[in-house]
């Protein structure tokens, strides 16, 4: 006779288990706009049907503010509803036995609080002022609005050089964000509701290294306009590159001896090959861009002799001063910021850090490069110190998972407490105050002290990567409104008082990310354009491929791959490899069309110019 | 060419096609509900959906473009059961007390019904109620909308304004006014454009036939009803009658059989605005008051509507004289009435119009001496006397030719040809012409004013005259959308008129938006060109030659733009 058996799941929990990773996918990929009472509703029957049914509250109070939630949406409430539905949720948090019954009150319990708004419009008129706001959520995403189903379709039919014009429309950087935007596109693609989102970075990817040179398209007849944009970052460039293509002479000054701005000195080659940036560049430049370089803004020119000489001024001049973490002995050798430490390595001046220690303060992507780099130099040791867990760094996943298995030390929950400087005034090493994770507050953990005594991590060259500042002082002095260290724009990227003069991108945002400071560039180049009389539009003659009418089954996602790491921390040459066509093929396949099938056909589906 | 198998039949068809279009130019209809050609080609009702050999989903036909190789099925054993069972998830929400719906018989989702023998629906009945203002011209039934989204495409695209729009998410996304107004509240030019395209009566005019009916009960109402141009065009559809067989001779005896006292023809005020609108429009032209800006026309409610919401600042550009409708409907409570004896209060004046927004329009004031009230009490549209014919239970075939009643009995082919786009500039052109050189032109001399097509060349057709050395730069458009481009342009000073002619409706009054409904076509050119047709035969081609109009101006309003006619005749359109 057996006393025990062993636990083999049932089918039918096999299946609920593959429905939950289902709805998981689903969620992710919800789109925004979707009426909050609604959302509430759906949320609470999904919670209900989770309940043991043991306990009153759970079992029965749900269901009632069920109903509730569904006279609010039947226009059959009173504004007496809220208030029992908020006592009846209030009594149920608090009364509930387990998690099951009073986190699901909670849920309903935030709605009330959090967007009565909606309740009380659904109750006076009856009516829901939300709409489907984001048909195809890829384009929605993208800051720049590309039009990314449009340059898929072209990329599944070979026709590379097409997806780079339509790119261009949005972004004339397609190369560089091949390889390195921050793709917010996937973050909600409907692919998800499937199995996984597009990789629609690869095949960005894909476009920019199959396509060969691309021209970029003819200017229009020039308006004798010109406009000085200050700074050869993403977003001048940008805004130049779009100001030409509407007929106006961009004059960019930069005080670097290259353009690109952070893409030439901030993000390391392994990650974007300047030759690769220099194809974006050049074809920028095709366009009849001048560029003036070594100049600095308010040290050789000032705004005013800019604001003179020029029809219009956009000041795009980034974030490229370094934050300071207020520590003693932070000026002592051997201590840099991550901004001047990586655009040395990008001017070229190699440090050599042979048989270094070599630590990191900080957990974003600019950390990441930083430790990268300092290891392609030649480190022996090289780690990150962070205040928090790895799962609250802000860098990508896949920049953190590159840097460990490059051999990076990650020593997290601890937060610098003080600098120790030898004589000669060079840095020794960094005492860190051990955390522990706490309560989470604005939905992020927080950390607090342990008590424990403060640890010694010895170092050679400490970097500080705790985030960049923007030169503001100029500009504040020539009364351009600043503020929190940022310059403050109307959302056209004007300003109230100074006709004439824009501002744009990392400057007017704080640090962020490529694609925003090119949204940023489409932005104040129409307004510029509006502003100097004229009514110019971009747009793109590529005709793309109708929706292909296959069934959508389900099929895994192309990853792009990378070089063996032991192999690439040698060097500064590429990390990531490209897919093959073939893979780009199936990749491209796998695009659900939401230009095509959906909310997308009716509204909001494509926008042929702006 | 393409060349693909549709239900077993190789056909071949020009790229581009979609599979809808191969299919029906090789005799194959495929049923349809949200589609609108241009228009709407979302895929939303899916009951266009086909299989295609080799997948396993179904695709629609409406959107989907024709492809080398395809095999299709328009009607396989799985089409018929899915296309049968989203027609039953419609009904399922769709008010189907047919009998008392404006559009039974003539009803898209009725015929796909019928057509698929849905006897039974195996779903609940859950039928959304939104309220609505019933008095309003126009009239939205929530619980028989299909959510096709048509009204909110017609109104964007066509009419530019953008009335209408999907409101909410998920299982309660419905159509509603846009923008969380309420009708009132929108700018609805009531061109009643998102009626004549709707699939089903989610959306119709306010009934007004019950007021008609009950004003000929009264004893005391001397009943005078006036039929618009338009209405001869498009009457006889309905009711089985070729267009040569529907005159506007039987419309009028229709109406005198169903009790109507005295009956005219609105060709004879058409005339009477073209002595006003030509007087005023060579006045105003002559003292350079058109240098910056054109004169517009004034006979289009919907117009009116629509540039005092959207173009306030441009009113005073507006022709102060009142439509045809409203001139007639004064001069029957005027004139008519000291002729035949009885006071303005007994006289009730009906017009049987093609058109929602002449409704609104007849809310406007008349005060004529001791009388204050309306020039017109009541309107009905197309469809209504239809309806009012078939309730009266009279046979079409019966109807007999009458003329219309004297003292206001002549007509001119310039009047009949306000029913179509130009046609109002052609009138006014014709005795502009003859006021200027006091000689008649070739009646056809303006011909350039009209639409060689349906919507050709965006709805606006341009054209410049001289007379003599006096030069005339017109423009004609049709369609809101057309309308407001064009005054863009004009605004922009890209372009210069003297005297623009504007109709709301497609086409023109022959489009409008009380016209019989014909689902996924446009009849309006067809229409149109039976108006020309009727012009060209016309004894009297001239307003100005309208001998009953001259003897009532003899007789009462002395001459155009006089005293009397100023207020009787004209208004001052308040923004």
């Amino acid at each position: 006779m057996s006393r025990l058996e062993i636990d083999s799941p049932k089918r039918a929990r096999i299946v609920m288990e593959e429905l939950y990773k289902d709805l998981e996918r689903r969620i992710e990929s919800s789109p925004p706009g979707l009426c909050p009472v609604d959302m509430s509703r759906a949320f609470l029957e999904l919670c209900h049907a989770q309940t043991c049914g043991k306990c009153v509250p759970c079992r029965i109070g749900l269901g009632q503010l069920n109903h509730f939630i569904k006279d609010v949406l039947d226009g059959k409430a009173t504004m007496e509803t809220l208030d029992i539905m908020e006592q009846t949720a209030l009594s149920i948090m608090e009364s509930a036995d387990c998690a099951i019954g009073y986190e699901a009150a909670h849920m309903v319990y935030k709605g009330l609080i959090g967007y009565r708004d909606d309740y009380e419009e659904h109750i006076r008129n009856g009516r829901c002022t939300c709409t489907y706001s984001q048909p195809v959520p890829c384009v929605s995403l993208c800051p720049a609005h590309v039009d990314i189903p449009g340059y898929i379709a072209l990329v599944r039919e070979g026709r590379y050089a097409d997806a780079i014009r339509l790119i261009r429309k949005d972004n004339p950087f397609p190369t560089t964000c091949g390889f390195i935007c921050e793709h917010p596109c996937e973050a909600r693609c409907r692919r998800n509701m499937v199995d996984d989102s597009i990789n629609i970075r690869g095949l960005k990817r894909v476009a920019a290294d199959f396509a060969g040179e691309v021209d970029p398209p003819v200017c229009a007849p020039s308006t004798g306009k010109k406009i000085a944009v200050l700074g050869g970052g993403p977003g001048g460039l940008s805004a130049a590159y779009y100001l030409q293509l509407m007929g106006h002479q961009a004059t960019v000054y930069e005080m670097l001896p290259k353009l690109g701005g952070m893409l030439r000195y901030g993000i390391p080659n392994y990650r974007l090959p300047k030759d690769r940036l220099e194809e974006d560049v050049n074809a920028i430049l095709k366009t009849g861009v001048e560029v003036k370089h070594g100049l600095k803004i308010g040290q050789d020119i000032t705004i005013q002799e800019l604001r003179n000489q020029y029809d219009a001024v956009l000041i795009t001049i980034g974030a490229s001063t370094d934050k300071k973490m207020g520590l003693e002995g932070e000026d002592a050798d051997g201590v840099l910021s991550a901004v001047q430490f990586l655009r040395n390595v990008g001017r070229n001046e190699i440090m050599d850090l042979s048989g270094k220690e070599v630590a990191v303060i900080g957990g974003g992507n600019v950390s990441m490069d930083a430790v990268r780099t300092a290891k392609r130099l030649g480190a022996k040791k090289v780690s990150i110190v962070y205040r928090r867990r790895v799962a609250d760094m802000t860098a990508l996943p896949g920049e953190i998972e590159g840097a460990v298995a490059e051999g990076i030390e990650l020593q997290t929950l601890k937060a610098p407490s003080s600098l120790k400087v030898n004589e000669a005034n060079h840095i020794e090493g960094i005492y860190v105050k051990p955390q522990m994770v706490s309560a989470i507050r604005d939905g992020r953990a927080s950390i607090k002290p342990t008590g424990e005594e403060d640890i010694y991590i010895p170092c050679d060259i400490l970097i500080v990567a705790i985030g960049q500042n923007i030169e503001t002082r100029h500009f504040e002095e020539a009364g351009i409104p600043i503020e929190r260290g940022k310059i403050l724009t109307k959302s056209t990227g004007a300003f109230e008082n100074m006709p004439g003069v824009f501002a744009g991108g990392d400057c007017a945002s704080g640090p962020a990310s490529v694609i925003k400071a090119i949204a940023a560039a489409k932005v104040v180049a129409a307004n510029i354009d509006e502003y100097l009389g004229y009514h110019h539009e971009i747009s793109c003659d590529v005709e793309i491929p109708e929706a292909r009418l296959d069934d959508r089954t389900p099929c895994g996602r192309v990853n792009l791959t990378e070089r063996e790491a032991c192999e690439r921390v040698c060097d500064f040459e590429g990390v990531e490899n490209c897919m093959t066509e073939k893979e780009a093929k199936q990749e491209a396949g796998r695009c659900l069309r939401c230009d095509h099938f959906g909310y997308g056909i009716f509204k909001g589906g494509r926008e042929k110019l702006w | 060419m393409v060349n693909l198998m549709i239900d077993g039949k190789q056909i071949s068809v020009k790229e581009n096609t979609t599979i809808m279009e191969a299919a029906a130019q090789n005799g194959i209809p495929i049923p349809k509900l949200c589609y609108l050609k241009g228009i709407n080609e979302i895929a939303a009702c899916r009951v266009c959906v086909v299989e295609l050999e080799g997948k396993e989903k179904l695709i629609t036909s409406c959107n989907n473009v024709a492809e080398e190789g395809m095999v299709i099925y328009t009607n396989s054993p799985k089409v018929r059961r899915h296309r049968r069972t989203t027609v039953e998830l419609i009904l399922s929400q769709h008010d189907c007390q047919c009998v008392s719906c404006a559009r039974s018989g003539n009803c898209s989702l009725q015929s796909v019904a019928n057509d698929l023998n849905i006897l039974d629906i195996p779903y609940k009945t859950m039928l959304e109620r939104q309220p609505w203002d019933k008095k309003f011209p126009l009239i939205r039934d929530s619980s028989k909308c299909i959510k096709c989204m048509r009204c909110v495409q017609v109104c964007e695209k066509v009419q530019g304004l953008g009335v209408w729009d999907v409101e909410g998410t998920g299982s309660r996304t419905t159509v509603n006014v846009a923008g969380h107004k309420s009708i009132r509240e929108a700018d609805c030019a009531l061109c009643g454009q998102c009626i004549t395209h709707c699939p089903v009566g989610a959306l119709r005019e306010r009934d007004d036939t019950e007021k008609v009916w009950n004003a000929i009960e009264d004893k005391n109402k001397t009943v005078v009803v006036q039929v618009a141009p338009a209405v001869r065009a498009a009457w006889g559809e309905e009711l089985g009658l070729k267009p040569e067989e529907a005159t506007v001779g039987k419309i009028l005896d229709a109406c005198k059989r169903m009790g109507a006292d005295y009956v005219f023809d609105t060709t004879f005020s058409a005339d009477l605005t073209i002595m006003e609108e030509g007087t005023e429009f060579l006045k105003r032209f002559t003292e350079g008051e058109l240098k910056e800006r054109p004169m517009f026309t004034s006979c289009c409610p919907g117009w009116i509507r629509f540039i005092k919401s959207q173009f306030p600042h441009l009113v005073r550009q507006l022709s102060t004289a009142k439509s045809p409708q409203q001139m007639f409907g004064a001069a029957m409570k005027t004139y008519f009435a000291e002729k035949i004896g009885v006071s303005p209060e007994q006289i009730y004046t009906v017009s049987v119009m093609p058109c929602v927004a002449k409704k609104g329009e007849r809310e406007m004031e008349l005060f004529y001496g001791e009388y204050a009230g309306h020039d017109i009490d009541a309107v009905i549209t197309t469809r209504e006397l239809v309806k009012m014919i078939r309730s009266a239970h009279i046979r079409p075939d019966t109807l007999e030719d009458r003329a219309s009643d004297r003292p206001m009995q002549q007509g001119s082919g310039a009047g009949v040809i306000f029913g179509v786009t130009g046609g109002v500039m052609e009138a006014a052109l014709r005795s502009a012409y003859y006021l200027l050189k006091k000689e008649n032109p070739p009646a056809d001399a303006f011909k350039a004013v009209r639409s060689p097509e349906f919507q050709a060349n965006d709805g606006v057709i341009e054209a410049e005259f001289a007379i003599d050395d006096v030069k005339v730069r017109t423009a004609v458009v049709s369609g809101l959308g057309n309308t407001r481009r064009l005054l863009n342009r004009i605004e922009r000073g890209e372009v210069h008129y003297d005297f623009v002619e504007v109709m709301a409706c497609p086409g023109g009054c022959v489009g409008g938006g009380g016209q019989p409904i014909h689902d996924g076509e446009e009849l309006a050119f067809e229409r149109g060109q039976n108006l020309y047709y009727l012009d060209e035969g016309a004894q009297l081609r001239f307003s100005h030659e309208n001998e009953d109009i001259l003897a009532m101006y003899e007789e009462y309003f002395e001459k155009p733009m006089s005293h009397k006619a100023h207020m009787l005749l004209h208004t001052e359109h308040e923004r």
